[in-house]
C-alpha cells in the first residue's frame, strides 16, 4: 500500500536556559493510506512532540530536524505560512483535552466553518451547511442548535465530537489523534473509538492514535509503535506485539494493563521510574528497569532493527520470546 | 442585553447616592469653611452669607436640602464663583474635559492594546524591548513631571506645539495634554495586554487554530485578540478613574479650562457645592463608562453573558 507519511531520522529538541532536552530521537516510520497506527508509551516518552513537530506546532523553544514527507511535501522545516496550505486540509490533529482545545469566545459554527472557508474557498453559507452536516455525522443531536452554541455550553464528549468533526471537515489524508479519549469517561470513550473507526474507514483517512491505553490500541489499531525515552523501541502489527512482545518495555506495558480474559492474574506494574531525558543511562535507555538485561545492554544502545517476519522491528539485544519466558519463570 | 443594561443602571443609583452622602459628610468634617480665606468678613455679614447658603442649619438638614436640590436637578450655588451656580460652571468646563478625557481614553486604549499585542508577538525580541521601555517610562514618570518635560521640549525648545493654554477648536493645543494623560494609561493597558496575549498564545485553543492552517493573521485576529482583551476590558473601568484624576492635574499644568481646574480650586476654597457637583459628575461619568465596559465584557466572554 501507498505511504501517506514517511518519517525519517526525526529529532525534536528543546532549548532550555543553558542546556537542551532531546525529546525525540531518530524516529523512522511510515504511515500507510487508510491504516491506523497506534503510538504508545509512558508520559514523557515523546509521543506528542513527534507529531506536534510534524504539524509545526512545537513550543517556541523547540526545534525539529530530519524529515517528514507527506507525498512529495517535506513538512519538517517548512515555514508556517506554507504549512498552512496543508495543515487542517491534508493533515489534521485532535488534541488531548477537549475542554480547552476549543476557543471559548467563538461559536462552534464559526470554528468549524472557518476551516472550509480557508481551505476549500467556500462562502460562509456553504461552509456552515457542510459543518452542520459533519456535526450530524459525528453523532451530535440537533446540530443546528449546537452549531450556535459556545463551547462551554457543551459536555466534554460533545466537545470532543466537535473536535473530530472539525478535523475531518476537509477529509484529510492523515488524522493525528493525541489521546483523544483520555479526558472522557469510559462509556463516552467507547463511543468515540467507534466513531474514529467508522469515519476513518469512510473517508479513507490514515489515523495516528496516540494513547496510554492498550485497550484503545487493541480496539482500533492495525499497527503500533512503542516509544520509550524519545525513541521507538518496538514496531509491528498489533496482534503480533500483543501475543509476542519482543521488547521488555512492551511486555511491561502489556502486563500492567487489565485484561478481562485473565482477571485472576495480578497486574504487574513496570518497576522503576520513566527516564529523565537529560540523564539517559548509557547503553539501552530501559536497562535500569529491565528484567532481561545483560552486560551488552549497559555498553551499547540497541538499534531498532527488523527481525523475523511480518515487518517487525525491535530495539533490544535479547533474542528470546519474552512472554513465554516470563510465564515459565 | 437591554434588560441587563437597565438592571445595571438601576443598581448604579444607590451607589451614586451613597457616594454623594459620604462625600458630603467628609467634606464637612474637613476643617475650615468657604469663607475662611481672604479678608475676614464682619460677623454680621458672615452670618448673612451663611444663612444664604443654609450653612446655619443643622448639618443633617443641610444634607436633606442638598439631596433634594440634586434630585430636582439643582446642584446649588458656587460659593467661590459668586456669579455662577454649580451647573453653569460644569456646563462651561464639561465639553472641554470630555474632549480631553475621551480622546486620551480612546487613544490610550487603542495604543495600549496594539503595543501589548506587538510586545507579545515579538516576545523578547527588540520591538518588545522598545515597547517595554516606553511602558516603564509611562508607569514611573509622574504626570506633572512628564507634562513639564514635554512642555519644555516640544513647546519651548523645538517650538513644535503650544506649551499650554487653549484656543477653541485647536487640535495642536490638545496634543501634549492628551499625550501626558494617555501615556500612563496606555502603559498599564499595554502591560496587561502583553501578559494576557502571551498567555492566550500559549493556550490549547490557539494551538488548535494554528493546526487548522488558518494563518497567523487570522489566528491572531479571530482567535487570540478577543480572549486576550478580557483582562484589559475589566481594567478599563478603574483605569478610567485614574485617567480622570489625572486629567485634574493635567488641566492645571497646561492651563486648560476644564472642570478639573474648578475641582482643585473648589477643594482649596472649601466651595462645598462645587466640590460635590464635580464629584457627582465624575462619578456619573465613571458609572456610565463602567456600564459600557461591562457590556463589552459580556460580549467578549460568552460565559458571563447571561448571568
Ligand atoms: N517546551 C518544552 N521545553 C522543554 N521540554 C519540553 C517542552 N515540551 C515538551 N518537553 C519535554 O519533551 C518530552 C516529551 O514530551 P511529550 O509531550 O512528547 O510526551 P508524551 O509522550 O506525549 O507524554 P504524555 O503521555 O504525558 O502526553 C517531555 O519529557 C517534556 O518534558
Ligand atoms: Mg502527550
Amino acid at each position: 500500500m501507498e505511504n501517506v507519511l514517511e518519517i525519517s531520522d526525526l529529532n525534536v529538541s528543546f532549548a532550555l536556559h543553558n542546556s537542551e532536552v532531546h525529546a525525540v530521537r531518530d524516529l523512522n516510520f511510515s504511515l500507510r493510506a487508510g491504516e491506523t497506527l497506534a503510538v504508545v508509551g509512558e508520559s514523557g516518552s515523546g509521543k506528542s512532540q513527534s507529531f506536534l513537530s510534524i504539524m509545526g506546532l512545537l513550543a517556541r523553544n523547540g526545534r525539529a530536524t530530519g524529515s517528514a514527507k507527506m507525498g512529495d511535501v517535506e513538512l519538517v522545516g517548512m515555514p508556517p505560512r506554507q504549512l498552512d496550505k496543508y495543515r487542517g486540509k491534508d493533515i489534521a490533529m485532535i488534541f488531548q483535552d477537549p475542554m480547552t482545545s476549543l476557543n471559548p469566545s467563538l461559536k462552534i459554527k464559526r470554528q468549524l466553518s472557518e476551516v472550509l472557508v480557508k481551505h476549500q474557498n467556500y462562502d460562509e453559507k456553504k461552509a456552515l451547511k457542510e459543518a452542520i452536516e459533519m456535526l450530524e455525522r459525528v453523532g451530535i443531536p440537533s446540530p443546528e442548535r449546537r452549531a450556535n452554541a459556545y463551547p462551554h455550553e457543551l459536555s466534554g464528549g460533545m466537545r470532543q465530537r466537535v473536535m473530530i468533526a472539525m478535523a475531518l471537515l476537509c477529509r484529510p489524508k492523515i488524522l493525528i489523534a493525541d489521546e483523544p479519549t483520555t479526558a472522557l469517561d469510559v462509556t463516552v470513550q467507547a463511543q468515540m473509538l467507534d466513531l474514529f473507526r467508522s469515519l476513518t474507514k469512510d473517508f479513507g483517512t490514515a489515523l495516528v492514535m496516540i494513547t496510554h491505553n492498550l485497550g484503545v490500541v487493541a480496539g482500533v489499531a492495525d499497527r503500533m509503535m512503542v516509544m520509550y525515552g524519545g525513541r521507538a523501541v518496538e514496531t509491528g502489527h498489533v496482534d503480533d506485539l500483543f501475543y509476542d512482545p519482543r521488547h521488555p518495555y512492551t511486555l511491561g506495558l502489556l502486563s500492567s494493563t487489565p485484561n478481562p480474559a485473565e482477571r485472576a492474574k495480578r497486574l504487574t506494574p513496570i518497576e522503576g521510574l520513566p527516564p529523565s531525558l537529560e540523564h539517559l543511562p548509557k547503553g539501552c535507555a530501559f536497562n535500569p528497569r529491565c528484567k532481561f538485561r545483560f552486560e551488552k545492554c549497559f555498553e551499547e544502545r540497541p538499534p531498532l532493527e527488523p527481525f523475523g517476519e511480518a515487518e517487525r522491528k525491535k530495539a533490544c539485544f535479547y533474542e528470546g520470546q519474552l512472554l513465554a519466558e516470563e510465564r515459565s519463570a | 442585553m437591554l434588560r441587563y443594561a437597565f438592571r445595571r443602571v438601576l443598581s448604579a443609583l444607590p451607589i451614586a447616592f451613597i457616594a454623594v452622602t459620604v462625600c458630603f459628610f467628609i467634606l464637612r468634617l474637613a476643617p475650615g469653611g468657604p469663607f475662611d480665606t481672604g479678608r475676614p468678613l464682619p460677623p454680621n455679614v458672615l452670618a448673612n452669607v451663611r444663612a444664604y447658603y443654609n450653612l446655619d442649619q443643622p448639618l443633617f438638614t443641610q444634607y436633606l436640602l442638598y439631596i433634594g436640590g440634586v434630585l430636582r436637578g439643582n446642584l446649588g450655588p458656587s460659593m467661590a464663583f459668586y456669579d455662577f451656580n454649580v451647573s453653569q460652571l460644569l456646563a462651561i468646563g464639561l465639553p472641554f474635559t470630555l474632549t480631553l478625557g475621551f480622546s486620551a481614553f480612546v487613544i490610550a486604549t487603542f495604543v495600549g492594546v496594539l503595543a501589548g499585542m506587538v510586545s507579545a508577538v515579538y516576545q523578547n525580541k527588540w520591538p518588545d524591548y522598545v515597547l517595554v521601555l516606553a511602558v516603564m517610562i509611562g508607569l514611573v514618570v509622574p504626570n506633572f513631571l512628564m507634562g513639564a518635560l514635554l512642555q519644555l521640549w516640544f513647546g519651548v525648545y523645538l517650538r513644535w506645539l503650544p506649551a499650554g493654554g487653549w484656543v477653541t477648536g485647536s487640535i495642536t493645543h490638545l496634543v501634549l495634554p492628551v499625550t501626558v494623560l494617555a501615556w500612563p494609561h496606555a502603559a498599564r493597558i499595554s502591560r496587561l495586554m502583553r501578559g494576557s496575549m502571551i498567555e492566550v498564545l500559549g493556550t490549547n485553543y490557539v494551538r488548535t487554530a494554528k493546526s487548522k492552517g488558518l494563518g497567523s493573521r487570522l489566528v491572531l485576529a479571530r482567535h487570540a485578540i478577543k480572549p486576550a482583551m478580557i483582562p484589559v476590558v475589566s481594567y478599563l473601568g478603574p483605569g478610567l478613574s485614574y485617567l480622570l484624576t489625572g486629567s485634574i492635574v493635567v488641566e492645571q499644568i497646561f492651563g486648560l479650562p476644564g472642570i478639573g481646574r474648578y475641582f482643585i480650586s473648589a477643594a482649596l476654597n472649601r466651595d462645598y457645592g462645587l466640590v460635590l457637583g464635580t464629584t457627582l459628575f465624575y462619578m456619573l461619568l465613571i458609572l456610565v463608562l463602567n456600564l459600557i465596559v461591562d457590556l463589552v465584557y459580556a460580549w467578549l466572554d460568552p460565559k458571563v453573558r447571561y448571568s
